[in-house]
């Protein structure tokens, strides 16, 4: 066991090599697998536009026919890897066809274009997304902690809480969090969250297309520190049915009018804006949402559009200190937890800013 | 819950948990602290700030879902945290934070289950600060098995022996979970809590670890930033806290939060008479003290046990069944402190600290009532 150890954590530089291990991760063909792969580089690499374009084998991520099975990966952005460590790195790509145009599981790609036009790029929008997930027992698909084939108490103890009897796992959170500081994500905090198993980290603010950057780069981390650890990983929206809260990605947005003085009659537009597009928001935030937004358990139903001030049973959240200030930022608590990063930001971005009613 | 990986996969969660970034960044975490819905349920959650900090001040306000911890609608859900106290994380090491702090709405008022605001209104008035308040909390703790919620070390279905070997014993079937003391003493020491030390307690499976001495406020920061690094570290172990006053019923011990007090007069020459006068003031509020002092404390409360009845108030030198005991140097050297022996283990420390002040130092009977309650406790004042 300890020889295997020291292999793993064998410091490459003191071999005198200058080489590095770079991983490059994408989205596989369900739109929320996560695939990666490994591949040694001459030196330390900075730049993703230095970094070299690769291919992977689409026929087995149902991303491609076998007869014509390449697909591009594009470097688009670099992390620390907190695995290998050194000055190995991590490497979000997106995939397209040899022939150069974005695969149809790309949702980068268009995002991108998003976030490139003039009219978004001068607004700065941030974003701060708070992913929620669950925990799962390895094999049987139970939640963390809880007895096999029953349930624990009922909600109430859970949320923030500590205690064997009602916080499980929280190496793995507390793990997660370190490894992503390292790694150079905008990790910005944890909790545990109200159903036992379940927990949350928040990314952001970060501009842009990086939003969708660090989410999938944590979540790929949160993936690969969960099969340490022997437990499953689950982004389902409402991994148990019956009075068991669901798993949001809540997504917080301002845009610098919004965050300037005036800005909350700029959001109180956005807002409406938002109200106009319900229906399409919704069929892109996240499959399965209509068995986590039902109006019960801090949700808004997935039918009716609402907002309000610190109201948690609403489509859209303002904080009690943007009223106050007249200024700041709103939480659009519809996403799931399985949604993807890049369609939501860029979503939001596009109906709040390019949308003329 | 402890994880094991029972797959074929090196187990490196280690490696990860006690990762130093401090070379990489200055940022840290900071763990916010408070007090949920039942008075007693500890809640956490952390965020990143930019750089390390020294003073609560530089940190800033945050707010939590009080929907899901009882302390306020869904429709109007943000309860506001203000950061009140410091302690280094030693879960965490390198420059992170464990930050105590207390509930507001988000008007300022302090919400009802904040009992923090109180005390600190009680130790910023000039007389009580003038007289430098010093307490030193004994808090008892009893450890459980998870799932069947029956002391550790206890037979499943039955019972140790009776109490008299487990008191400061050792061996493995007198001292049950030791690991767990002695891993929340250093843990407390690191995270600069003033923890002054620890002892095995009469019941087997229950424990009593001492903080003090500390001035006015920080005496209930101190104690709740070590009841939460006591959960934590439970928690690890796979073990539950109960800080119940009465787990057990029948002929075994409670567990208490006695509460050792003293002012500047009484740690001075003649303070003995300045003692004697507090206790006539505590006797005439006993009631109020007994209903701020833990629930349950009525099932602890006996007269049996190491404990006074609960309807009664009595104190002498020396004296475990009193509900007030003077230690036997206080009274030799005419100088010192007194014990209350009333508070519950699952007793608020702003609450009975604060109470002890505004009690001995705010609060004047009335002559009558004086002169009676000095008869009564043969109290020459």
């Amino acid at each position: 066991m300890s020889l295997l150890t020291d292999l793993i954590n064998l410091n490459l530089s003191e071999s005198g090599t200058e080489k590095i291990i770079a991983e490059y991760i994408w989205i596989g063909g369900s739109g929320m697998d996560i695939r990666s792969k490994a591949r040694t580089l001459p030196g330390p690499v900075s730049d993703p536009s230095k970094l070299p374009k690769w291919n992977y084998d689409g026929s087995s991520t149902g991303q491609a026919p076998g007869e014509d099975s390449e697909v591009i990966l594009y470097p688009q952005a670099i992390f620390r890897d907190p695995f290998r460590r050194g000055k190995n790195i991590l490497v979000i790509c997106d995939a397209y066809t040899p022939a150069g145009e974005p695969i149809p599981t790309n949702k980068r790609h268009n995002a991108a274009k998003i976030f490139s036009h003039p009219d978004v790029t001068s607004e700065e929008p941030w974003y701060g997304i708070e992913q929620e997930y669950t925990l799962l027992q390895k094999d049987i698909n139970w939640p963390l902690g809880w007895p096999i084939g029953g349930f624990p108490g009922p909600q109430g103890p859970y949320y923030c809480g500590t205690g064997a009897d009602k916080a499980y796992g929280r190496d793995i959170v507390d793990a997660h969090y370190k490894a992503c500081i390292y790694a150079g994500i905008n990790i910005s905090g944890i909790n545990g969250e109200v159903m036992p198993g379940q927990w949350e980290f928040q990314v952001g603010p970060s501009v842009g297309i990086s939003a969708g950057d660090e989410v999938w780069a944590a979540r790929y981390i949160l993936e690969r520190i969960t099969e340490i650890a022997g437990v499953v990983v689950s982004f389902d929206p409402k991994p148990i049915q019956g009075d068991w809260n669901g798993a949001g990605a809540h997504t917080n947005y301002s845009t610098k009018s919004m965050r300037n003085d005036g800005g909350y009659e700029v959001i109180k537009k956005a807002i409406e804006k938002l109200k106009l597009k319900h229906k399409e928001h919704i069929a892109a935030y996240g499959e399965g949402n209509e068995r986590r937004l039902t109006g019960k358990h801090e949700t808004a139903d997935i039918h009716t559009f609402s907002w309000g001030v610190a109201n948690r049973g609403a489509s859209v959240r303002v904080g009690r200190d943007t009223e106050k200030n007249g200024k700041g930022y709103f939480e659009d608590r519809r996403p799931a937890s399985n949604m993807d990063p890049y369609v939501v930001t860029s979503m939001i971005a596009e109906t709040t800013i390019l949308l003329k009613p | 819950m402890a994880i094991k990986s029972d797959n074929s996969t090196i187990n490196r969660l280690e490696q990860l948990l006690n990762l130093d970034v401090s070379p990489y960044t200055d940022k840290i975490i900071a763990e916010y602290i408070w007090i949920g819905g039942s008075g007693i349920d500890v809640r956490s959650k952390s965020r990143t700030i930019p750089r390390p900090v020294e003073h609560p001040s530089e940190l800033p306000k945050w707010n939590y879902d009080g929907s899901s911890t009882g302390q306020a609608p869904g429709e109007d859900s943000e309860v506001i945290l203000y950061p009140q106290a410091i302690f280094k994380d030693p879960f965490r090491g390198g420059n992170n934070i464990l930050v105590i702090c207390d509930a507001y709405t988000p008007q300022g008022e302090p919400i009802p289950t904040n009992k923090r605001h109180k005390a600190a209104e009680i130790f910023s008035n000039p007389k009580v600060q003038a007289e430098v308040p010093w307490y030193g909390i004994e808090q008892e703790y009893t450890l459980l098995q998870t799932n069947v919620k029956w002391p550790l070390g206890w037979p499943t279905g039955g019972y140790p022996g009776p109490q008299g070997p487990y008191y400061c014993g050792a061996g493995a079937d007198k001292s049950f979970g030791r690991d767990i003391s002695d891993a929340h003493y250093k843990a407390c020491l690191y995270a600069g809590i003033n923890i002054s030390g620890t002892n095995g307690e009469v019941m087997p499976g229950q424990w009593e670890y001492q903080v003090g001495p500390s001035v006015g406020i920080e005496a209930g920061d101190h104690i709740w930033a070590s009841r939460y690094i006591l959960e934590r570290i439970t928690e690890q172990a796979g073990v539950v806290l109960s800080l119940d006053p009465k787990p057990i019923e029948g002929d075994w011990n409670g567990a208490g939060c006695h509460t050792n007090y003293s002012t500047k007069s009484m740690r001075e020459d003649g303070g003995f008479e300045v003692i004697k006068k507090a206790i006539l003031n505590l006797s005439l509020r006993h009631v109020d003290h007994i209903s701020a002092y833990g629930e349950g404390n009525e099932r602890r409360l006996t007269g049996k046990h190491e404990t006074a009845s609960i309807d009664t108030f009595s104190w002498g030198v020396a004296n475990r069944g009193c509900s007030i005991r003077v230690g036997r140097d206080t009274e030799k050297n005419g100088k010192g402190y007194l014990e209350d022996r009333r508070p519950a283990s699952n007793m608020d420390p702003y609450v009975v600290t604060g109470l002890l002040a505004e009690t001995t130092l705010l609060w004047e009977p009335t002559l009558e009532a004086e002169a009676l309650a000095a008869q009564k406790l043969a109290l020459k004042v």
